[in-house]
């Protein structure tokens, strides 16, 4: 069985690796409902964000490996790290829930990364910068089929609005920590790598606002609860989903198709 | 009503189930400059939410720069039975190609 890598703790790469990983777990958890999702068509519609996001995970990885000096690539970034390197926030390896919760989280999560590359478009790092010229598209993109289907199920049927009330109950108590600055965040913002996310709260929350409006829901209350997977301290989620990816690169190192 | 209005209200009714949500054509137009052309079909609520699907559905390979969505039952189509009177009579008509005139060499790559 291969052995786990380790990552250095050099704020650029726990950057990157935040980014990357966001799109990583989240393309993981959209690609569970290949052949599951509620019409054809809107399958199709997943598997491509799936996809989309699995590719910006492959350019942020090989940019992490590539600052972080030790040679590591992106299968290896990807497959072999231990839960506690891992840097999403937790949001994005909560199961993947019902059709409600998918979209309410997508909507979160695609306004949030499309602020975010936004502002990377303007990054000190060439290569992230380029990166983002083409993600951003892609996140936008995103944002608006996941914000009409928060505003098709919110301003639906009776059991559609009461689905999508639990799902943004849920998705909200873990949104705090998306804005929560610390170090890591201080030291993008001072190389000019990238924006502190604390930074992105008010364009988010205006889009989101907007969205919530047109479905008739209420922003929800502001919790106390703070979780902690930008950390490297996930939810008790985070083990499963990477026994699941990692099964294959583990066993067989190296192993290509 | 009669027993044959009321197969074909039984026929259109199984043909379209009450939950099935509406059948679009997709029309993708792959650059520029060039026309939309029928490229299938998919369901959707609305005409919205058609759009985003045919996106997802039919551009994946980079196909197309611009997409058309309509709604099936809006299309008049030719009575497959009028086939031998509407289309056959054009068949002996071939002065009706313009394959009777000599170009000028200069434009022969018409």
């Amino acid at each position: 069985m291969q052995s786990s890598i380790e990552v250095g703790r050099d704020p650029a790469v726990q950057y990157l690796l935040r980014i990357g990983d966001t799109c990583l777990i989240l393309g993981q958890r959209l690609g569970e409902w290949s052949g599951h999702a509620p019409v054809l068509e809107e399958d199709i519609a997943m598997a491509n964000m799936a996809l989309d996001l699995v590719g910006q995970a492959r350019a942020l990885l090989t940019r992490a490996g590539q600052l972080g000096g030790r040679g590591h690539d992106e299968d290896q970034l990807a497959f072999l790290r231990d839960e506690r390197d891992y840097f999403n926030p937790t949001l994005v390896e909560l199961p993947r829930g019902d059709f409600a919760f998918t979209v309410v989280r997508n909507a979160v999560v695609a306004t949030f990364l499309k602020h975010l590359w936004e502002r990377l478009l303007n990054s000190s790092d060439s290569e992230l910068a380029g990166i983002a010229g083409k993600a951003v598209k892609e996140a936008r993109y995103h944002q608006q089929h996941a914000g009409d289907w928060v505003v098709r199920l919110g301003d639906g049927t009776a059991e559609s609005r009461r689905r999508t009330e639990a799902a943004l109950q849920t998705a909200w108590l873990y949104v705090p920590e998306l804005f929560d600055a610390d170090a890591v965040d201080a030291t993008a913002a001072a190389s000019r790598l990238g924006p502190s996310w604390s930074a992105l709260h008010p364009p988010w929350l205006q889009d989101m606002q907007a969205i919530l409006d047109e479905a008739g829901l209420a922003v929800p209350q502001p919790s106390a609860f703070r979780s902690t997977g930008k950390r490297g301290v996930h939810s008790e989620h985070m083990g499963s989903i990477l026994a699941q990816m990692q099964q294959l690169q583990r066993a067989f190192p190296g192993g290509a198709w | 009503m009669s027993t044959l209005q009321q197969e074909a209200a039984l026929q259109a009714q199984q043909a379209a189930p009450r939950d099935e949500w509406p059948l679009w054509e997709v029309f993708v137009r792959s650059k520029a400059g060039l026309d939309h052309k029928h490229c299938g079909s998919l369901h959707a609520t609305d005409g919205k939410m058609a759009i985003q699907m045919a996106r997802d559905v039919y551009t994946r390979r980079q196909e197309g720069s611009s997409v058309w969505v309509v709604r099936s039952d809006q299309i008049v189509a030719s009575d497959p039975g009028d086939k031998a009177m509407y289309f056959d009579p054009a068949e002996d008509k071939v002065y009706r190609h313009p394959t009777f005139y000599a170009l000028p060499k200069a434009v022969d790559h018409m």
